[in-house]
């Protein structure tokens, strides 16, 4: 196994016995966005009555044959472009037998030998501003099995088919990933990158997105430990918390003289704790053999090159552009760029307009409100435009940034215009210096012992320029205040 | 009127045609004839008079419309196969119990749809497997022949040994048949009428209950090959819901029936030849090549030499396909549940009981093939054996239009008298199996009598797809071979 | 290839067929006759040998993302031998 990531000391977790390093890789199965399954023309929609998404073929009747859905196809392309991967021209479909009351065929289809996609590369950015490769061992189609519902009834299992034979991509990564955090980074990256693609929605809760996690631990520089494999994770948090209960548990195991067997495990939400599953593990033969009821897939390189065409930006240029381009931090890029939506957002507003003061506006006061409401993006009160709006008058100096402020929290509770607002509620900045010098010249008057002070202490400057906004009601251009005050109270530039 | 269960489909058509009696009365007649022979024979698991009567019935209004389709009010038989919406299928297996399908197999609904009558469900080996079918949970059927001066029940060969015999027997003017490993044109060797495997993919296999998926094809038994070409002609078709079905047109396989075959190079391939073959069906084949020869055709020796491996290699690839295709029987959605304490127990119970004998022990046969460390040594290897075969047909086919043997190593032996050994039945299909491996297609045709007095066949096969050419050499044959014997009716009531 | 009685079992579990000790004995003598029959084929030099994918030359056709089945649960729980509420009913299974 190949060896990418050189023990990090921060990664490392203390033992009894020194330290110790987690080696996590990665297997995600994500539903593909498409309207019919990979092999029926049912419905992938979720929910719905019980078995009413299913077709004699999902059902595996008699004589039922399937027959490949080309968009599954070009949306597992699209990814394998997406993670910068190998591009298989010639796959084949494989069967994995093995019997459970939602497998209806007694088989999954799926690809064995030959993926449709080979390896490729995710590459996460921390806060930090360091960055980690992982390496992806590959992605295959397959079908996904239906649903047993275990805690109806005490003697039975109800099996419901509706998810029976969506499409899947399985995505593997290598055992590069060495900590929870790292564990937790990579998927939330590959699911950003999804998103982008537009070929899987990522939603964790309604299990688009699930992952089985391999956890094994080692002395660093030793040979890789035996791992466990913990399955069928839908949330990024328990995943990380899995992680760091399941590495701590062989540690103690190895610690206390034991030694770990390798085996499939579960994560209790409740308890936060890691269980082997009871089902009796007889030793897997799951007989995979080419699927003699499809050919194997074949495609062109043209057909490849057609869907890398129409590629949307994926994440990782995006940043590099908004880096360039805008000149923004490679952090601020970072978190904008974690969305389609938020970064289609940002550039709205900073098309034409100062991309720093429309970036601290987005992921400042924006994310701010859009968290304490509880919503995304795509529900934001306040529209791209209209907060474009708002940073025009901020840059045109109709307002103050400090006004700006007042403007948006209006514009969040009524979704007015900004310039509707301003004018309604008269909070126009003043910027003529006659008007400016005529309070400036009062306020200095009525204060002669601030003006005998500011001489020593250019620094209480401020208190003046508070009066003064506090006497126009924050519609002052501070920059005029500014100049004006040092004028008289000759005050240097410092 | 005539005995009209005597008829060959073509003239059943002109006789329709020119009003000389209904689809009614057709149907009727072989409804008697079930009535009076099935007992026997148990050629038929379910018949369907009533259905009969109602299909016959539209079908004689639709000739009085002018509407007629290709197969209007010809009855027919259907092996137990195929699914059959409404109508009770198994697969002549216990396990699938009282399964009504909802839904109409392509092959069945193109019949139909060409105005065909269903007369019933036809007996076969389970699941397809044998070649006598003696594994049927119906029991055995049973060939209207028999040997001189003996009144041994034989075998009408298998698995759509049902098709064969009703066919023999004018319990039906033509049946639908699979072939898997010869499962159409042994029986049809057997009970001394024509059979016909496609080129695989030329018809579709949606609503087949499926054997081995690489293998399995619908086709035709029928009196005379004219019948068997009247019969593919609706059968074959491209269908969307089969990815293995072959899209390209169905030509009109009776245009060059009779152009004869004057200068056809047919092909004799000298590993055919095996040892301890019968005297009897070395001389059919000799003669058949005279015929061939009389007939205008340029004869050639040529060499097929990975034959011997076929079938060793089929008892690897049929079974490791059909342990995969029969998981899907488990008593969770239809067909038969045995209970158990648990799940496991369940499942155990439910296979041990609802599969027979040859069937659990091809799909034991199967999964120890594809299991963890053997893939390569069997399933691998057989796939490979596979590939030589094909490339000797195409070697041959360069050189030849057609080839010429003989469909099966033996005639029609007594029930249970091969039963013991498995090999032993396995090579029956020692001539079939090569041309199923191949995916080409296969014809047999009645030729003569053993020294027993039952019946042989010859088969022809040709080049994929090139059925027009398989019936034209088959028509020159059949008419070479002159009529044969009908079997003395013992059957009746 | 001879396969003993415990092969035979495994296998018979892999494939979820109950088999009796009577049952076990026979499938371990018929087993290994068909697989002692078919080692033949290891005389067969395949070494440069592509195994067989598909018997028929095309590629494979695909179809329209379109929805255009489903919505038919009476007929996909009409043969089951134990139904609720339109689930199939097995055993119960723990996990
Ligand atoms: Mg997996
Ligand atoms: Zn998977």
């Amino acid at each position: 196994m190949q060896e990418r990531v050189n023990p990090d000391k921060a990664n490392l977790i203390a033992g009894a016995t020194g330290d110790w390093e987690v080696v996590i890789g990665i297997e995600i199965h994500a539903q593909v966005t498409s309207k019919a399954k990979l092999f029926s023309g049912a419905s992938t929609e979720f929910g719905g009555e019980p078995n009413s998404h299913v077709s004699l073929v999902d059902a595996a009747m008699p004589g039922m044959l399937p027959v490949i859905n080309e968009e599954c196809v070009a949306q597992a392309v699209r990814t394998g472009l997406g993670l910068k991967a190998k591009i298989n021209l010639h796959s084949v479909f494989d069967r994995k037998n093995y019997f459970y009351p939602d497998l209806p065929q007694g088989y999954q289809i799926s690809q064995y030998k030959h993926p449709i996609v080979g390896e490729g590369d995710v590459i996460l950015d921390f806060k930090d501003g360091s960055t980690v490769t992982v390496g992806i061992e590959r992605l295959h189609l397959e079908q996904d099995a239906g649903k047993s519902l275990h805690d109806q009834h005490p003697e039975h299992s109800f099996v419901d088919l509706n998810r029976s034979g969506v499409a899947l991509m399985e995505i593997v990564s290598k055992p590069d990933l060495r900590s929870s955090e790292q564990a937790k980074a990579f998927i939330s990256k590959l699911r950003t990158i999804l998103r982008y693609l537009g070929t899987c929605d990522g939603n964790m809760e309604q299990g688009s997105m699930r992952a089985d996690i391999n956890v094994s631990v080692r002395k660093p520089r030793d040979d890789l430990g035996t791992r466990c494999e913990i399955k069928n994770m839908n949330s990024i948090r328990f995943i990380g918390q899995a992680i760091d209960y399941e590495a701590r548990r062989q540690i103690d195991v190895i610690e206390d003289g034991g030694t770990i067997r390798q085996e499939t495990r579960l994560f209790d939400t409740r308890t936060g704790e890691t269980r082997a599953m009871r089902t009796k593990e007889e030793a897997h033969d799951y007989r995979y053999f080419p699927d003699p009821d499809l050919l194997p897939l074949e495609f062109t390189q043209d057909y490849v090159d057609a869907l890398d065409a129409d590629l949307p930006e994926l994440p990782d240029a995006k940043k590099k552009r908004f880096v360039e381009d805008y000149e923004l931090s490679a952090y601020d890029a970072g978190v904008l760029i974690a969305s389609r939506a938020a970064s289609d957002y940002f550039e709205t507003v900073a098309t034409g307009r100062d991309p720093k003061l429309a970036s601290n506006w987005v992921t400042g006061d924006l994310f701010g409100a859009l968290n304490k409401l509880g919503k995304e993006i795509g529900e934001s009160p306040v529209s791209a435009e209209s907060l474009g709006e708002l940073v025009d008058l901020i840059s045109d100096k109709t307002i103050s940034g400090r006004i700006a402020k007042d403007v948006f929290d209006i514009m969040l509770e009524t979704g007015e215009a900004p310039a509707k607002i301003v004018e309604k509620r008269g909070l126009k900045q003043v910027t003529d210096t006659g008007a400016i010098e005529k309070i400036v010249d009062e306020i200095i008057a009525a204060n002669p012992d601030q003006v005998e002070q500011v001489k020593t202490k250019p620094k209480t400057l401020g208190w003046f320029v508070g009066q003064v906004m506090k006497a126009t009601q924050g519609k002052a251009n501070p920059q005029a205040v500014n100049d004006i005050l040092r004028e008289k109270l000759e005050v240097g530039e410092e | 009127m005539s005995d009209l269960t005597k008829l060959t489909i073509t003239e059943a058509r002109d006789g329709l045609a020119a009003k000389e009696f209904s689809a009614k009365e057709l149907a009727d007649s072989h409804i008697r004839a079930i009535d009076a022979g099935n007992e026997a024979l148990n050629a038929y698991i379910l018949p369907t008079p009533e259905k009969a009567l109602a299909m016959a019935e539209a079908s004689d209004q639709r000739i009085a419309r002018g509407e007629s389709g290709p197969l209007e009010g010809i009855p027919l038989g259907i092996k137990d196969l195929f699914c059959t919406k409404g109508v009770r299928t198994t697969a002549c297996s216990q396990i699938l119990d009282d399964f009504k399908p909802t839904y109409e197999s392509t092959v069945t609904q193109n019949i139909w749809d060409a105005g065909a009558v269903l007369l019933g469900k036809l007996n076969n080996d389970e699941f397809a497997m044998g070649s006598s079918n003696e594994s049927s949970a119906f029991g055995c059927c049973v060939n209207p022949w028999r040997r001189n001066g003996d009144e041994t029940n034989l075998v009408p060969g298998g698995s759509s040994g049902g098709s064969a015999s009703a066919v023999a027997a004018n319990l039906c003017l033509g049946a639908v048949g699979t072939d898997t490993g010869g499962s159409i044109r042994q029986p049809a060797a057997f009970t001394g009428i024509v059979g016909l495997k496609p080129t695989y993919g030329r018809c579709s296999r949606w609503g087949i209950v499926a054997f081995a998926s690489s293998l399995d094809q619908a086709g035709p038994l029928a009196k005379t090959v004219e019948d068997a070409a009247l019969l593919l002609q609706v059968m074959a078709s491209h269908d969307p819901k089969d990815t293995t079905s072959i899209d390209t047109p169905v030509p009109d396989y009776r245009k060059g029936l009779r152009n004869g075959i004057k200068g056809l190079k047919i092909g004799i391939p000298e590993e055919y030849r095996v040892d301890g073959m019968p005297e009897d069906i070395e001389d059919l084949w000799r003669k058949g090549i005279d015929w061939m020869k009389a007939a205008g055709a340029e004869i050639q020796e040529v060499s097929l030499p990975h034959t011997k491996y076929a079938l060793p290699a089929y008892y690897i690839v049929a079974p490791a396909e059909a342990s995969s295709n029969l998981a899907r029987y488990d008593g969770v959605r239809y067909g038969q549940r045995i209970p158990g304490d648990d799940l496991l127990e369940m499942y155990e119970n439910s296979r041990a009981e609802g599969f027979g004998a040859e069937v659990k022990r091809r799909i034991l046969i199967g999964t120890y093939v594809l299991s963890a460390g053997y893939y390569d040594a069997y399933y691998q290897k057989a796939q490979k054996i596979r590939t030589l075969i094909k490339n000797d047909f195409t070697d041959a086919f360069e050189k030849v239009d057609l080839l010429l043997t003989p469909t099966t190593p033996a005639p029609a032996f007594g029930i249970g008298e091969v039963s013991g050994d498995p090999v032993q039945m396995y090579l029956n299909d020692v001539f079939t199996v090569t041309v199923n491996m191949a995916g080409l297609p296969g014809l047999s045709v009645p030729a003569g009598l053993s020294s027993e007095g039952t019946p042989l066949g010859l088969q022809l096969i040709a080049k994929p797809l090139d059925e027009e050419t398989l019936l034209q050499a088959g028509y020159a044959l059949e008419e070479a071979a002159g009529p044969l014997p009908v079997p003395e009716n013992w059957w009746n009531k | 290839m001879k396969v003993d009685e415990a092969t035979v079992r495994h296998i018979a579990r892999l494939a979820r067929i109950k088999v009796t000790d009577e049952e076990a004995k026979n499938l371990e003598t018929e087993l290994s006759a068909i697989l002692t029959w078919v080692e033949q084929l290891g005389e067969v030099d395949t070494r440069n040998v592509a195994p067989l994918t598909s018997v028929v030359q095309m590629s494979m056709k695909k179809r329209e993302d379109q929805v255009s089945d489903g919505d038919c649960a009476d007929d996909i729980i009409a043969n089951a031998p134990e139904v609720a509420d339109h689930f199939f009913v097995v055993p119960k299974v723990v996990e």
